[in-house]
């Protein structure tokens, strides 16, 4: 996504990075493709290359049709910075959301643990975030293509002095913006995977496992896909990922489906299945995520003026995903549940995620559907499984996030993948068209799905023989509020 | 003295409530029960996954009469409560011993 390429410029054009060490990985990087190589002959067309490598689709708008028109140093913009502001609120608000979208449908005894889970991220990885995550994820002190550095830590010189120095070379938004606007990616990603082992895990193993995970394995992903790394658009394989449809939902979806076998199902699993607990959370749930997914991908375009289209494929998407799963539900059972209805749009808002800016309405509305029909089969195919991944985080985010990223391959606009902030990828549409990057799109997924695969068991597998994964079948049966928390949702004669 | 038990279905409950007092029948005691009879619970559908709910919310009021009203007290019941369908609930009746106004101290149907 753009997000990652910035962060690159922002390194470049960087206060704290000597530029010799910004040469030298832009010359590393320049190095992965012919058609940059070939710039290397002239040193500013050299580091246009770069800067526009660096950028993204965000760029875009501040191009007006000029490639020159990137380099340029800008000044801050105000109405950018803002949508960046207000973007990394909307983000933020979507871990509550999704508090109440999967505190919805657990057991009573179980939905303040279930909504611990999400919540307590926004201080465990907020911290993280800025003491060494955002480092990790978009700093080049490593010179590595699949890990940052560590000059970046504390947000050390981000934004200069003053907070409000530009991004980079050709961003008008402020670097400081744009760590806080990650910040809030990097809170929700490893909340999303707990849907999977919710009501069995124990909380001080989530601790440890949600630390461990986003520092070993979403700060590298982060910085592979958008951190100008090995899989980017300026990477090996050129895959494109808007907003986080490969960094965010495959990876929380995959981390989901490894955690949801290894942890192992609830006890008495699938007899002590009941149903949602709270259907109102779960509309609510999902109503703030759509809401929040308004920042997510439409303020991953990184300029207010031409934001209004990310936005629009975004809730296109969703809307056609709610309709599908509505309609599939209404035909096959008799009914239209609001419980499809939630799922679908958040399914729908997944699958647009790697696509927003890349496609144009109808590819957007196509992907709304069918991500909605693939996680409504999948769901439907676990049922018949003994996996119990709870609250299907496997089967709508990885699935959808699947459906998404290689959707995008598909269906993405060659006038949206412009050479100047793409050059891997647009070099594979221009030789071989769609079906070209759709199989880019497919390595990336490969190689998500494996590298989240086994790290996120190595993970559980050392966070198990610690601390043990799970609580007692005893405490189990006596909910997880009290157990973990001391608390009790509502009154138990309630119950 | 007659302590009439109704199982009714809780959107009756206000429509129970208006017609006995109507019928000047006043003071009852309602709590919220679960249960099934003959209805045997219903079948829900959550992501596609059947769940059987066996036990369905019931309102329960507990009312007490003079032996004089008790046909009209369940006539009035049985006709609010009614929607013909299966679910609409029971009855009972049983004898009651003593009646206490804590109160007063009154005993028998004085404290009623």
């Amino acid at each position: 996504m753009s997000l990652q390429s910035a962060s690159l410029k922002r390194g470049q054009g960087s206060l704290h990075f000597p530029p010799s060490a910004m040469q030298s990985i832009d010359r590393w990087r320049l190095q992965q493709t012919g058609f940059i190589h070939s710039l290397r002959q002239n040193s500013s067309l050299q580091r246009t290359g770069v800067f526009l490598l660096a950028a993204g689709a965000g760029l875009l708008p501040l191009m007006a049709g000029s490639a020159k028109a990137a380099l340029t140093k800008m000044p801050t913009d105000g109405a950018d910075t803002l949508l960046m502001l207000m973007g990394s609120a909307l983000v933020l608000l979507m871990t509550p959301g999704l508090a109440f979208f999967y505190g919805g449908f657990t057991r009573a005894k179980n939905v303040l643990n279930t909504m611990m889970m999400s919540f307590f991220l926004m201080g465990l990885i907020g911290v993280l975030w800025v003491v060494i995550g955002y480092s990790l994820s978009f700093d080049l002190g490593f010179k590595s293509p699949f890990i940052g550095g560590l000059g970046s830590m504390f947000l050390n010189g981000v934004g200069g002095e003053l907070g409000d120095a530009p991004l980079a070379d050709g961003f008008a938004i402020s670097a400081t913006s744009f760590a806080l606007f990650q910040g809030m990616f990097a809170i929700i990603t490893p909340a999303l995977i707990s849907g999977a082992v919710v009501e069995r895990i124990n909380f001080k193993a989530w601790f440890w496992f949600s630390l461990l995970w986003s520092l070993l394995i979403y700060c590298p992903l982060c910085h592979m896909v958008w951190g100008g790394g090995y899989i980017g658009p300026f990477g090996e394989i050129g895959a494109i990922d808007f907003a986080g449809g490969t960094v965010v939902h495959i990876a929380a979806g995959v981390a989901a489906l490894v955690s949801a076998a290894i942890v192992g199902p609830r006890s008495s699993y699938p007899e002590s299945k009941r149903p949602p607990h709270n259907v109102p959370f779960i509309l609510l749930g999902a109503g703030l995520l759509w809401f929040g997914w308004f920042g997510f991908n439409g303020a991953s375009f990184f300029a207010a003026k031409g934001a209004g289209f990310s936005f629009l494929t975004t809730t296109a998407s969703a809307s056609a995903a709610l309709l599908t799963w509505c309609l599939i539900e209404w035909f096959t059972d008799g009914k239209p549940t609001a419980v499809g209805a939630a799922t679908g749009a958040v399914a729908g808002l997944v699958g647009i995620t790697p696509a927003a800016g890349f496609v144009y309405m109808g590819p957007a509305l196509l992907i709304g559907a069918l991500s909605a029909a693939a996680c409504l089969i999948a769901v439907r195919v676990k049922m018949e499984t003994k996996l119990d991944d709870s609250l299907d985080a496997f089967m709508v985010h990885g699935i959808g996030g699947t459906v998404g990223a290689l959707l995008t391959g598909l269906l993405a606009a060659p006038a949206l993948v412009p050479a100047d902030y793409f050059p891997k990828s647009a070099e594979i549409l221009a030789k071989g068209g769609n079906i070209a990057l759709f199989g880019a799109q497919f390595k990336a997924v490969l190689i998500t799905f494996g590298f989240v695969g086994l790290g996120t068991a190595i993970i559980l597998w050392i966070v198990g023989a610690v601390v043990g994964l799970r609580v007692s079948p005893q405490e189990e049966e006596r909910g997880l509020d009290f157990i973990a928390h001391g608390e009790e949702a509502y009154d138990p004669m309630t119950f | 003295m007659k302590l009439i038990t109704a199982l009714i279905r809780p959107s009756r409950l206000d429509a129970v409530k208006t017609a006995l007092v109507d019928a000047s029948i006043v003071g009852m005691t309602v709590s919220e029960v679960r249960g099934f009879g003959r209805q045997k619970g219903q079948v829900e559908r959550y992501r596609g996954s059947e769940f059987t709910i066996d036990f369905l919310p019931k309102a329960k009021i507990d009312v007490v009469v003079e032996d004089g009203q008790v046909e009209t007290a369940i006539a009035v019941i049985e006709t609010a409560a009614r929607s013909g369908d299966i679910g609409d609930g029971k009855i009972f009746v049983v004898p009651v011993e003593q009646v206490v106004r804590v109160r007063t101290g009154e005993r028998g149907s004085s404290a009623l």
